[in-house]
């Protein structure tokens, strides 16, 4: 029993150290872990122009103008907003009030140059009539309507 | 048979649905096929072993009852 | 309550125990996995921005969870595998690596999937996304370290520790969309005042994680099974040997 014991303590005392090691290397590790920084995170830590990251945010309502193949809209994480420009085609999910994720680099007027826009999906599911009739009741706003 | 295409083209995802349930469908089958070939091929190389040791658990129980078949 | 456990950790009675459950599993497996694709394709609606890929959820989701639970159900196998060296321990968490090693390959090829219509991309290395591809690698990596050695005890007691260190990659997988902005999902930016899933998509998806927690059960019992007949064909092979 004593060896069990033993057995016992040894595995718990080795898996605490395991994790307060882990949570040390992830925690040290955040920057890299992020995927994207949001409008808010740019306002706080800048980064340069010409040093590529990625951008996530919702598309701001109405700012969403196509020109051609280009696309302009605003990054916004409703307390700071971005402004970005993109050539090419935007995924399926790309709508106002919806999740974006932008690859690219700021230029020097503070505009966000997009080599790559990757929409983000959020975890509401519901049928089209279910989403329409909680619009109209005016229960619930879903942003990406359009 | 409109209704079906419709249902077949997936509102135009059918590229991304269908190979879903497919590879789902056939990952899982191949799963339960090996896992019982698996076992019967284990339970047949392990009969030999059991009715050995079951014939000699008999002969060494008594010497005048049948030597097989008893269990 | 030691002595209650290794009741169940007899070989022998496991296998009547696991006998007894195994058509009731089987047949739940199918009746539920019959129900879940009949309301997964033909009545659960589309969804009001994804379309019809939502049914790609259905079995996308279930197989996730089931990579995170068949490892968690590994990891405390080989805690006790370690602990009290039960001798149907090991073998359960052996059992069950290959089950969930293709639950959790289902969850990152099904993902991808649907990630290239609605996110753009197959792949990103989020930590989500990232987090989980080390699963499968954990995995592998377990079945790899189980074939490598000659001697079963040491086989065992490798791989369990393996099992054990990885577990913490179970809570990272978890929270990883809660701690890191992921592409995954939304964590501070999406706005969710409303309802988050719909019952009509809900139902079919937990009927679907039902019958896939059915169906890991009925072929673990199948495997577990082979792995304690495989174990005493090896030792009477040994025996054999020295007679």
């Amino acid at each position: 029993m004593t060896r069990k014991k033993r057995r016992l303590y040894t595995l718990l005392a080795g898996m605490g150290v395991l994790g307060v090691a882990a949570a040390l290397v992830l925690y040290s590790f955040e920057d890299s872990l992020v995927f994207f920084h949001s409008p808010s995170d740019l306002a706080e830590k800048p980064v340069p122009a010409g040093r590529s990251f990625r951008l996530g945010g919702l598309v701001e309502e109405g700012s969403v103008e196509k020109d051609g193949v280009i696309i302009r809209f605003r990054v916004t994480d409703l307390a700071e907003s971005v402004p970005v420009t993109y050539r090419g085609l935007v995924p399926d999910l790309f709508r106002e009030g919806q999740g974006v994720v932008a690859e690219g680099k700021l230029d020097e007027n503070g505009l966000f140059v997009a080599s790559n826009v990757l929409a983000k999906h959020d975890e509401n599911y519901m049928p089209p009539e279910v989403a329409e009739s909680l619009r109209d009741a005016g229960h619930w706003q879903p942003e990406g309507s359009n | 048979m409109a209704e079906f295409n419709e249902f077949l083209e997936m509102g135009g995802y059918a590229a991304f649905v269908w190979p879903s349930y497919l590879v789902s469908a056939v990952v899982l089958t191949l799963l339960v096929v090996f896992s019982v070939r698996r076992l019967r091929r284990i339970e047949r190389d392990l009969k030999p072993f059991e009715e050995r040791r079951q014939a000699r658990r008999n002969r060494t129980r008594s010497s005048r009852t049948e030597p097989l078949n008893d269990t | 309550m030691a002595i209650d456990f290794h009741k169940y950790a007899n070989p022998t009675r496991f296998l009547r125990l696991a006998s007894a459950v195994f058509p009731w599993v089987t047949g739940a497996a199918v009746l539920l996995l019959v129900t879940g694709l009949y309301m997964g394709l033909f009545v659960a609606p589309e969804d009001y921005q994804q379309g019809e890929t939502v049914r790609i959820m259905f079995v996308h989701v279930p197989a996730a969870w089931m990579g995170m639970s068949v490892y968690t159900m590994m990891a405390v196998s080989a805690a006790a595998g370690l602990i009290w060296k039960h001798p149907v321990a090991d073998l359960s968490a052996k059992a069950a690596a290959p089950i969930g090693a293709c639950f959790t390959l289902l969850a990152l090829v099904t993902g991808a999937l649907w990630g290239q219509p609605m996110w753009g991309t197959y792949w990103v290395w989020d930590a989500r996304l990232t987090s989980m591809l080390i699963l499968l690698f954990l995995y592998l990596g377990y079945m790899a370290l189980w074939g490598s050695f000659d001697d079963h005890s040491k086989a065992a007691r490798a791989a369990a520790i393996l099992v054990l260190v990885g577990a913490i990659n179970i809570p990272v997988i978890k929270f990883s969309v809660d701690w890191w902005n992921t592409l995954h999902q939304p964590a501070s930016v999406a706005t969710l005042d409303g309802p988050k899933i719909h019952g009509s998509i809900l139902t079919p998806l937990l009927v679907m994680g039902a019958a896939y927690m059915m169906l890991f059960l009925s072929v673990f019992i199948i495997r577990v099974k082979a792995e304690i007949m495989d174990r005493r064909l090896q030792i009477m092979k040994i025996s054999q040997l020295q007679e």
